[in-house]
C-alpha cells in the first residue's frame, strides 16, 4: 500500500522535551487518529510535518516528496486546520479568496464559495468574528478548494459545540470517499475519532506508545478489575497503570494475557480514552513506587 | 437496506453491520443480485471507518452472502437458501450450546435457563 504520509526516526528537541524517535505511516485512503496527552509531541510531530518546526534528525516524506525540500509542492497539496484561525482576522470571506488565490495552482473559486454556500459562512463578516465553529469550516473550505489531497487537523474539535463536531465528522467521511486522499486528525476528544479512524497513532512523553489500526488498538488491550489478593503475582507485573483503591483495583491489560486469569477478575474491553488513562497512571505509579 | 449503529453496544460495529446485513439478505429485503454500496460509500454513510467496512464486505462475502464482482462493486449473492439456512442454524446451536453452557456455570437450573429463553423470544 502506498504511504500518503511517511515519518522515520524523527527527533526534534526544545528546552525540556524532546521528540524520540517518532515513526508511523499513513496509508493513502485512510483516517489517522493522532492522540495523546498535553506535551506528549503532537503539535511538534505535525509544525515537523508541515517544516514549520526545524527537524533535528529523521525522514518525513508526504506524497513520496521531501518535507523540508520539496515543503512548496508538499503545501500545495496539503490542507491544514488547526485549532485557531491562521488568517487575517478583519478581512471577510471574500476578501480571505483574493488573498489566498495567487498561493494554489490549483485553486478552485465556484468550489470555494459552494462550500461556503454548504457551510452556512457568510461573506460578509469578518472571519475574526466567526464562531469557532465557523472557522473551522473555513479552514476546511480553503483545503477542499486547493484540492489537498492530505488534511492535517490539528486539535480542530477542543472547544467546538456537539454540532459543529459532528459536522466535521460527516465532512472527513465524505473527503475520504476518495480513495486518493488522506486524513491526520490530532484530537483529545477520542469519540470523534472512535468511528471513524481507520488508524490511531498514540504519542506519549514524545515517543510513539502505539501505532496500527484502530481495531487492532482495541482490540489488543482490556480493562480489568477486582481484588487486588485475585492478581497472580506474575501477572501484576504486566499490568499497565495499576491503580488500587480501598474495594479493590482496575489497570490496563493486554487481551494476551487475559487467558488464565482467575474467574474472580472481571474484564470489558477498553476504549481509545481508557488506554489513554492508564498510560499516564502507568507513569504516576511507576514513579510513586520508585520514590516509596 | 437499513442499518442502525448503536455505540453503546456491547458488540463491535462490524458485527452490528453483519448481523443487519445477514437478516436483511434472509428475510428478502435486499434481493438476489442487488447491488450494495461500495465499501467508501457505506463508510460514509455510516460515519464510520473504512477499514470497519471493508472488514464488513469480506466476512459477508467469505460466508456466502455477498459476491464481490471485480471492477463493478458488491453484489447480494445468488439465493442458495440450504447453505444460508444450515449456517444460520448452525450458529444458532452454537449460540444456544454456549447460552446452555454459560447458564450452567452461574448456577442455573434447566428451567431458569429455558425461562430466559423464553423472554428472549418474547422480545
Amino acid at each position: 500500500m502506498e504511504n500518503i504520509l511517511e515519518i522515520s526516526g524523527l527527533n526534534k528537541a526544545y528546552d525540556g522535551f524532546a521528540l524520540n524517535d517518532v515513526s508511523f505511516s499513513l496509508p493513502k485512503g485512510f483516517i489517522m487518529g493522532f492522540v495523546g496527552e498535553n506535551g506528549s509531541g503532537k503539535t511538534t510531530t505535525i509544525r515537523s510535518i508541515l517544516n514549520m518546526a526545524k527537524i533535528d534528525s529523521g525522514k518525513i516524506t508526504v506524497f513520496g516528496l521531501d518535507s523540508v525540500s520539496d515543503t512548496i509542492e508538499i503545501k500545495e497539496r496539503l490542507g491544514v486546520v488547526f485549532d485557531s484561525l491562521y488568517l487575517a482576522e478583519h478581512l471577510n470571506v471574500k476578501q480571505i479568496e483574493q488573498q489566498l488565490k495567487p498561493f494554489y495552482k490549483d485553486w478552485d473559486s465556484g468550489e470555494f464559495f459552494r462550500r461556503l454556500k454548504e457551510f452556512d459562512l457568510p461573506d460578509n463578516k469578518k472571519v475574526g468574528d466567526f464562531s469557532k465553529g465557523m472557522k473551522m469550516k473555513l479552514m476546511i473550505a480553503i483545503a477542499l478548494s486547493h484540492k489537498a489531497e492530505l488534511i492535517i487537523l490539528d486539535e480542530p474539535t477542543s472547544g467546538l459545540d456537539p454540532v459543529a463536531r459532528d459536522e466535521l465528522l460527516d465532512i472527513l467521511t465524505e473527503y475520504i470517499e476518495n480513495d486518493n486522499r488522506g486524513v491526520l486528525f490530532s484530537t483529545h476528544i477520542t469519540a470523534d475519532i472512535e468511528r471513524i479512524a481507520d488508524y490511531v497513532t498514540i504519542l506519549h512523553n514524545g515517543k510513539v506508545w502505539y501505532t496500527g489500526t484502530k481495531d487492532e488498538l482495541t482490540e489488543s488491550y482490556a480493562v480489568i478489575k477486582g481484588a487486588e489478593n485475585d492478581i497472580p503475582a506474575e501477572l501484576k507485573s504486566r499490568l499497565i497503570g495499576f491503580h488500587a483503591y480501598r474495594n479493590g483495583f482496575d489497570a490496563l491489560i493486554k487481551t494476551d494475557d487475559l487467558a488464565g486469569i482467575p474467574d474472580t477478575l472481571e474484564y470489558e474491553k477498553a476504549s481509545i480514552d481508557e488506554i489513554l488513562v492508564y498510560i499516564a497512571k502507568e507513569d504516576k505509579y511507576e514513579k510513586n513506587e520508585r520514590h516509596s | 437496506m437499513k442499518i442502525i449503529i448503536k455505540n453503546k453496544s456491547e458488540l463491535p460495529i462490524y458485527e452490528q453491520i453483519e448481523q443487519q446485513m445477514k437478516s436483511q439478505i434472509l428475510d428478502g429485503t435486499v434481493t438476489e443480485d442487488e447491488q450494495l454500496p461500495s465499501i467508501r460509500q457505506l463508510a460514509r454513510d455510516l460515519k464510520i471507518s473504512v477499514i470497519t467496512t471493508t472488514r464488513v464486505y469480506n466476512d459477508l462475502a467469505d460466508e456466502g452472502f455477498i459476491v464481490s464482482v471485480a471492477g463493478k462493486g458488491y453484489f447480494v449473492a445468488p439465493r442458495n437458501n440450504e447453505l444460508l439456512r444450515e449456517r444460520m442454524l448452525y450458529e444458532m446451536e452454537d449460540g444456544l450450546e454456549k447460552a446452555v453452557k454459560n447458564g450452567r456455570n452461574a448456577g442455573l437450573s434447566n428451567e431458569d435457563i429455558m425461562a430466559a429463553l423464553k423472554k428472549f423470544m418474547e422480545d
